[in-house]
């Protein structure tokens, strides 16, 4: 896998997220409070609201436009609204973010 | 750990609902089994009447099904009676033999019609009205026999009559007392709902005893005769004269029972290792047969099995609703009236409408109405919440009024509304959807319903015809506690009120701190009580607690308001709506260089840039070189005045200068909701001061301040506060009344519905009659206002808050 050196750690704000300019387009890397780091589409499936930049919360973010709640580990819709994102493999190793730009999942 | 073992007895909804309650606070804490004597998994008995009327079918009902029970690892063992507990040895045992062992066992064996002890009860065609069994038989019943008699008008009796009629049998309903629904309804609805019924087919015998029931010769019964030598022919009789709480098995195990198992507010029985919820039991001498109040000890319940041990269930006050279609009454409280009570009634017998409101020193204590109910859930509120109606009293019988005027045509009873009726203006849906979504996954709140359907989840305004549906749709069941007594989200059981005062009174400074203090049951909260949290934080230790921005939504944090494609609006401050050329110049010299699609000019008297994208928000601030308007955020929003004394030649007051000094006192003041003020300069009103938070009058004498107007969702005129003589007590008063709102209102509830809430009385007495606390507040408003600055300046100087515009760029080459 080809792993881009995104940022530090640090360079995301903790319950928060930062936007990767992506070649198809914007991507969402959030951070959660116990620095695990997640990557997805930064597309909300319901209405496109921008995912990075909702509130994030366990390992979920509530998307700014209409309150969608989106799992970040698997980039879908908690029940019962339904629609799933793209996700991104990423990972943090000696406190930078590594992003590979391959959505590893089709949504169903 | 191992885990312990909860066993249950009883299949029905007060107890599994108590597992349900259980599973959400403790999924780990048991090994669950369920014995259930009934061959099927848990359903929603109050739907059997609509299931007999043919309205809805077995299937419908169902509100657990299999599934839910092994996903949830609960052993679950129908058709199968439990026949003893064994304390000693902490187990019971079945019909079938079968033995489970138990730590915690929890009681809820529900409760058994009352059968009436008279010569032929035990003939074929004899039943009470319980359960499936006995709603298959009525139904297969009426397909080969015609004579149906119904023993005891209350409610299920009448349910049961309904559903027998339009099943084509002929019924007769035979009553003890003086009137039908004696215990729902007073003498005069309890006619009305008779000449309705009767006007359905159905015959109706009062003040009569059923004296013994004959048999056909061959088991089945055949003839009721009444206390009065009369007989009518009957191949079914339903007994519907009462139920009894089914605690026989209780009883045998030596638990203390006195009409139903007793149990304490913990709902714990005479042994620490039982409890019991629902019909079966007795708590503080009344076994509920409603199924509100039963979800209310399930929930008390699960709080003590999860070994929480915070919740009291400290009684129940209830509503009822009688489940036939077309006719529509509502009870709830005191509504028969005692001493010392006042009754207010309507009445409009052609129209077949009556309304009774009982009223004690003040507040609301019952209410009894025929015909139109659409406003029982707002009156059945008031009696709970014992509000001081003194002051609405003259309006209290035409209702709460209160739903939203724009979204739904205008529409404000559920009732009349067809199944293709836009209920919900903002996400489209119609009350055919709602019904559906409330039957098909058993909703029971207006929360659920929310989710499930969308509707209602946007601007609100429609939330109270939701409401209306809910309750037409399961009746008493319908959760619809008011927002000061709901848990803030799922993430807690305290309310609003409860989480404020801890935070006041443990001296909790931080987000963290207080989830620890108040038992956050998620590590870090969730969307709903985050931003909640952060206010009361910040409202209530101002220059202690510290600001968390991961807390605040995306408008706060970006201090402009997000669009639907993701760009922002940007509103610079216009102190008093008043500009200069210079002002105009930058404006436009701004919308020039970043390309702002549309500049447009507000309600609120300044100047919007829609469109902007994020990563121009600092340098749009910077370049435009004006303060924020804060048009996003939960807090002062503008003040818009007219042009008042100084050019205008009706003006008494100098209302633009009110406004401009308004506007910079109280700059940054984060509150629960957004604020907005005007100050008019003569009694025309041109500002529109009736329909604002805090709204100001200039008239030749001085000035008056009215509060808790509204110009939104639902138009609220603002109520008459108070007349000052001076600038300075305009300033006084005002900033005395935000900061009691700052203080005692819930996130996300505007100046009118504090006020609604609290009384208009409770606001005049701290800020009117009490100068010291009024001066008190204002100080205290002032000093939580020293800290704040202009958000924008802080993003533009600050290079660590504005690298969250910046967007982190992806060489293409790099893309394999």
């Amino acid at each position: 896998m080809n792993w881009l050196d995104i940022c530090a750690l640090e360079e995301i704000n903790v319950l928060g997220a930062r936007i990767v300019a992506g070649p198809k387009g914007d991507i969402a890397i959030f951070r959660t409070a116990s620095d695990e780091v997640f990557a997805l589409d930064d597309r909300c499936p319901h209405k496109g609201g921008p995912l990075s930049q909702g509130l994030v919360y366990g390992k979920r973010v509530a998307c700014p436009l209409h309150n969608w709640q989106i799992d970040l580990a698997s980039g879908e819709a908690l029940a019962p609204d339904v629609g799933c994102t793209h996700k991104y493999p990423v990972k943090v190793e000696d406190g930078r973010v590594l992003l590979a730009l391959k959505t590893t999942a089709k949504c169903a | 750990m191992e885990k312990l073992k909860l066993v249950m007895i009883g299949n029905g909804m007060a107890g599994v609902r108590t597992l349900e309650e259980l599973l959400k606070l403790a999924p780990d804490l048991y090994e669950i089994t369920v014995f259930g004597a009934e061959p099927h998994p848990n359903y929603n008995r109050i739907l059997l009447s609509p299931v007999l009327a043919g309205e809805q079918t077995f299937e419908e009902i169902i509100l657990n099904d299999l599934d839910w029970y092994r996903d949830n690892g609960i052993d679950l063992r129908i058709g199968c009676k439990v026949v003893d507990i064994d304390r000693q040895n902490r187990r019971v045992i079945a019909e079938d033999g079968s033995v489970a062992e138990y730590d915690r066992l929890l009681v809820a064996t529900g409760s058994t019609p009352f059968i009436l002890p008279i010569p032929g009860k035990d003939l074929q065609g004899v039943i009470g009205y319980r359960d499936i069994a006995d709603t298959e038989m009525m139904m297969e019943t009426a397909r080969t026999h015609r004579h149906a008699l119904v023993i005891g008008g209350g409610l299920l009796g009448l349910e049961a009559a309904n559903g027998l009629k339009l099943r084509g049998m002929e019924v007769t309903v035979v009553h003890l007392g003086d009137w039908l629904l004696e215990r729902q309804l007073d003498k005069t609805a309890g006619k009305l709902l008779q000449s309705a019924l009767e006007a359905r087919g159905i015959q109706f015998r009062l003040n009569t005893n059923t004296a013994a029931l004959l048999d056909d010769g061959e088991g089945r019964v055949a003839i009721a005769r009444f206390s009065d030598g009369e007989e009518i022919p009957a191949d079914l009789v339903v007994m519907a004269a009462g139920i009894r709480p089914n605690a026989e098995l209780a009883e045998r195990a030596g638990l203390a029972c006195n009409r139903g198992i007793q149990v304490d507010d913990c709902l714990q029985t005479s042994d620490p290792a039982i409890y019991a919820v629902g019909e079966c039991a007795n708590h503080r001498g009344i076994a509920y047969g409603l199924v509100a109040p039963l979800f209310e000890q399930a929930k008390v319940c699960a709080d003590h099995l999860a070994r929480l041990g915070n919740a009291r269930y400290e009684g129940s006050v209830t509503s009822t609703k009688l489940k036939v279609t077309g006719i529509d009454l509502f009870s709830a409280g005191d509504f028969m009236g005692t001493e010392g009570t006042e009754t207010i009634t309507l009445s409009d017998p052609i129209g077949g409408v009556y309304k009774k409101l009982v009223v004690k020193d003040d507040v609301l204590v019952g209410a009894c109405l025929y015909g139109d109910t659409a406003d029982g859930g707002w009156y059945f509120r008031q009696i709970r919440e014992s509000h001081n109606v003194a002051e609405i009293r003259d309006l209290l019988m035409f209702g709460e009024n209160a739903l939203g005027d724009a979204g739904h045509q205008g529409q404000d009873k559920a009732m009349a509304m067809s199944d293709e009726m836009e209920v919900c203006g903002c996400n489209g849906v119609c009350k055919g959807s709602i019904v559906k979504a409330i039957r098909e996954n058993g909703l029971l709140s207006v929360d659920e319903v929310k989710k499930h359907t969308k509707a209602a989840s946007s601007c609100g305004s429609c939330a109270g015809l939701v409401e209306q549906i809910l309750i037409n749709t399961v009746g008493g069941a319908a959760d619809v506690k008011p927002k000061s007594e709901k848990p803030v989200c799922g993430c807690t059981d305290l309310n609003h009120g409860q989480v404020r005062q801890a935070i006041r009174e443990q001296h909790l400074t931080s987000l963290g701190q207080a989830m620890q203090a108040m038992e956050w049951r998620t590590p870090d909260g969730c969307a709903t009580c985050r931003p909640a949290l952060n206010y009361y934080l910040i409202s209530t230790w101002p220059g202690e607690a510290k600001d968390d921005p991961q807390s605040r939504l995306i408008n706060e944090r970006a201090h402009a308001n997000i669009q639907k494609d993701g760009t922002y609006s940007v509103v610079p401050r216009m102190w008093g709506g008043v500009t200069n050329p210079s002002e105009l110049r930058r404006i436009a010299d701004v919308a020039d260089k970043y390309q702002i699609p549309m500049v447009k000019v507000t309600g609120g008297q300044r100047i919007d840039l829609l469109g902007v994208k994020k990563e121009d928000l600092p340098g749009v601030w910077k370049d435009l070189d004006m303060p924020s308007g804060h048009a996003y955020g939960k807090s002062i929003r503008t003040v818009k005045t007219c042009v008042g004394s100084e050019f205008c030649r009706f003006g008494t007051q100098n209302s633009t200068q009110m406004g401009i000094d308004l506007e910079h006192a109280l700059f940054g003041m984060w509150s629960p909701h957004k604020v907005k003020l005007a100050v008019s300069g003569c009694p025309r009103n041109c500002a529109e001061s009736g329909i604002k938070d805090v709204g100001i009058i200039g008239v030749d004498s001085g000035w008056e301040l009215y509060i808790g107007g509204n110009g939104g969702i639902k138009t609220e005129a603002g109520e008459f506060f108070v007349k000052v003589r001076s600038a300075e007590e305009v300033m006084e008063y005002s900033l005395a009344f935000l900061q009691l709102y700052r203080e005692e209102a819930f996130y996300l509830e505007r100046t009118v519905h504090y006020m609604h809430r609290v009384g208009l009385e409770h606001i005049k007495q701290a800020v009117l009659e009490d100068e010291a606390r009024r001066k008190e507040l204002h100080q205290r408003l002032l000093f939580a206002l020293s800290f704040e600055q202009d958000p924008w300046q802080q993003q533009i100087e600050t290079p660590a808050l504005k690298k969250e515009f910046e967007r982190i760029p992806v060489r293409e080459a790099e893309t394999a």
